[in-house]
């Protein structure tokens, strides 16, 4: 069986370091709204609702049912979540839309950073017994990874700088991002990770909707068809992995069809600035490849929905025409434990 | 353009209990796979892929355990992935595994769920009040209490089919090696006579705290050829959700629970559920929900499910036999529950049920809710393949 899937419509909020006076849904509802206007379509229309999201970051059990009741899950729709990324809702639609039980596909997520410490809440993502009563934060990991980068010599403190740096300079022309202009690249967060070299922590909320075939053509003139996608995992404990490379990286990306041809545009879901020099050497991507144009997780990164974002932002680029073939990639876990990767291309102009 | 077959070859569960002090979390779920694994007599080199699924994370206190449970399951470089849909979840993710096979992305994948209840406390997991949101009560059954007392009102059942469905699903109980309760001296006076917890519903009419997991291998057409024991087929699956509250809702017959059973029937070709399913496992926390669901399914007339259970329909050796294996009010391990219903009517397809096998037994639905009464998800599952 092969089907033609596309991403034919994206929509997120802007980013910002609190959200207050906004519950979840209060934030999700504009991207929803936004997203199914771009196709004329509406909530009633949609084969298949998938949503990422974290109790954890909400601070309560099932949170996502509360998000379900602001979609409007009446009459009855078929629906499933992920605890996880929404680029993984994205796979899991994927799939769906694959098996021909449904035509069109709603995927969102969202994520609240700011009610909590991210870095303390994070730890308890760790192996529960032997490491997360140690409190490991997230940035003391990345840090470690940085090291180890460094270490073997494939990066060094300035060329981790320019990363952040350029990064932010791009995020100019993104009215999303959180931070978008130069920043000082600061004092040591966790050595030798500096302010400059760390992410945002910020709210919002993404969405996506994809179709098949010729509903796809119907619902966007350009549609950014999924060519590949694949996710891997790797092992949890630090202590087994080379944190200098991305082995599951780039086997989702050879499962995705990636190095059958160059892509032009790549968006990479990496937080901390070493995360992107592990991240292009594992999916080789060289100097003729614009690498996030939107600027990156280190200049917006939503917890749970950063990973959707790049792929929104992939594929809309292509939807505009300004790239042909786009890698968009997500992560989840500590120092880039799960990695999906998706291949979109647009149709010859 | 035809979607792969989808066969269960491989069932495993742990033996269900209060609290399973002697393993880590890893070691819990990694017990149920490797027992689904020796029953495809398969090996972990031969799963492409895994999905599992667990209720809300502060059941055990652990943020998306599956990134620390990928080695336990034999994921590291493979996909892996989690659902979670509430109560329903452990169907939910066999649906959405048996969807990774119909697609033809992966030939033979490993589901499982599990909830490790001892490790935390589930009831105050459920009870974080946050302002402006409508917070789940303290206890599940204040919540479904009422419901159940609108389902009397209406139907008119009397007081005493509770305690028949309980005392039906805990000596069911008693032939299932792996539920958590083994009620050898019950009685039904003593069911009618245990503490009212949240009226109509009685001590022994509510589910138990469970510490478990349920995993089954999947697997497409070739898979199923070389598989060592008869697979059950996956005649047809479907997942719905509506809102939690708002004007209109049938809380007593959820239109999610109807839809779902609906899509279910036609995928599999079913115009008379009655006549044409031999068996349910059916989730029911707390016993009234049998009648209820009953209805819900479309087993029974509105108002006439309390008939089936009072005349014994739903026994082990009735016409349409309900929760053989004990069901939910005698193993809750909650974010596996779903899953178990899933495993157990496949068990029954296979004919390795055990003591609780039920003869003929050709197709057999597996159900699962969550949530408010809203989130639905629902196979049947046969002993020959879907017809092409």
């Amino acid at each position: 069986m092969t089907r033609d899937i596309a991403v034919v419509a994206f929509a997120q909020t802007d980013v910002r370091r609190t959200t207050d006076e906004l519950s979840e849904v209060e934030m999700l509802m504009p991207v929803l709204h936004s997203v199914l206007d771009r196709t004329g379509l509406k909530t009633a229309d949609i084969g298949f609702t998938c949503s990422g999201s974290s109790d954890y970051l909400a601070g309560r059990a099932f949170s996502f049912t509360l998000a379900l009741d602001g979609v409007g899950a009446w009459p009855p729709i078929s629906e499933s979540h992920v605890e996880t990324d929404g680029a993984w809702a994205l796979y899991e639609a994927w799939t769906k839309l694959l098996t021909g039980d449904a035509d069109t596909a709603l995927v969102y997520s969202y994520g609240k950073s700011s009610p909590g410490s991210l870095r303390d809440v994070l730890t308890r993502q760790l192996d529960p017994y032997y490491v997360a009563p140690l409190w490991p934060d997230s940035v003391a990991l990345a840090a470690l990874q940085a090291q180890a980068l460094i270490d073997a010599g494939d990066t060094d403190e300035s060329a981790l700088a320019a990363i952040g740096t350029r990064s932010r300079r791009v995020a100019t022309l993104n009215s999303h991002a959180q931070i978008r202009g130069p920043v000082p690249q600061g004092d040591y967060v966790v050595r030798p990770l500096r302010t400059g070299d760390c992410p945002p922590v910020g709210d919002g909320a993404a969405a996506v909707i994809l179709a098949a075939g010729e509903r796809a053509r119907e619902l966007c003139s350009r549609p950014a068809w999924i060519r590949g996608i694949d996710h891997r995992i790797e092992a949890h404990s630090l202590g087994v992995r080379d944190l200098t490379d991305s082995p599951s990286t780039r086997l989702a990306a050879e499962r995705a069809g990636a190095f059958e041809r160059p892509v032009d545009t790549a968006e990479l879901h990496a937080p901390f600035s070493a995360q992107e020099v592990v991240l292009r050497k594992a999916l080789r991507l060289d100097d003729s490849v614009r690498v996030n144009l939107s600027g990156g997780a280190i200049a917006a990164n939503p917890m749970m929905a950063a990973g959707l974002i790049r792929v929104g932002e992939a594929a809309a680029r292509v939807h505009r025409g300004e790239s042909d073939r786009a890698l968009a990639h997500a992560t989840s876990g500590p120092c880039l434990q799960q990695n999906l990767v998706a291949v979109l291309e647009g149709e010859p102009r | 353009m035809s979607k792969e077959p989808v066969a269960v070859v491989g069932i495993g569960q742990t033996k269900h209990v209060a609290a399973r002090r002697d393993v880590s979390i890893a070691g819990l779920v990694r017990e149920a796979a490797r027992r689904a694994l020796d029953d495809a007599e398969l090996t972990w080199a031969d799963i492409d892929a895994v999905v599992i699924g667990k209720a809300p994370d502060f059941f055990e206190g652990v943020m998306m355990p599956e990134l620390y449970l990928a080695d336990a399951l034999g994921a590291v470089g493979k996909p892996m992935l989690r659902v979670h849909t509430a109560g329903s979840v452990g169907g939910s993710t066999a649906l959405v595994a048996a969807q990774l096979v119909a697609a033809r992305v992966h030939g033979t994948v490993l589901t499982l769920a599990f909830e490790k209840q001892s490790e935390s406390n589930a009831m105050w997991g459920l009870s974080l009040p946050i302002p402006f949101q409508q917070p789940l009560l303290a206890g599940a059954g204040g919540f479904f209490a009422p419901h159940v007392r609108a389902y009397m009102r209406r139907s008119g059942a009397p007081d005493t089919v509770g305690s028949l469905v309980a005392y039906k699903d805990r000596r069911n109980a008693l032939k299932n090696p792996w539920a958590h309760l083994h009620e050898h001296d019950i009685t039904l006076e003593k069911v009618q006579a245990s503490p009212m917890l949240w009226d109509p519903i009685r001590y022994s009419e509510t589910c138990p705290s469970s510490d478990g997991a349920c995993a089954m291998v999947l697997t497409d057409r070739a898979g199923a050829a070389r598989a060592p024991r008869p697979p059950a087929w996956l005649l047809g699956g479907a997942m719905r959700s509506e809102p939690t509250l708002f004007a209109g809702k049938d809380a007593v017959s959820p239109r999610a629970g109807r839809d779902c059973a609906a899509d279910v029937y036609r995928q599999a070709g079913v115009t008379d559920p009655r006549r044409d399913i031999d068996a349910v496992e059916m989730y029911v926390p707390f016993s009234w929900y049998e009648p209820m669901w009953l209805e819900n399914l479309g087993f029974a007339d509105e108002g006439e499910g309390w008939k089936l259970t009072e005349a014994g329909v739903t026994e082990l050796d009735g016409d349409l036999p309900v929760n053989m294996s004990g069901g939910v009010l005698s193993t809750n391990p909650i974010g596996a529950s779903g899953m178990i219903r899933f495993a157990e009517a496949a068990l029954q397809v296979r004919g390795l049920a055990g003591e609780h096998q039920v003869e003929r037994a050709r197709k057999v639905l597996g159900h699962a809710y969550g949530g408010g009464s809203q989130f639905f998800s629902m196979w049947l599952v046969g002993a020959r393949p879907p017809e092409s």
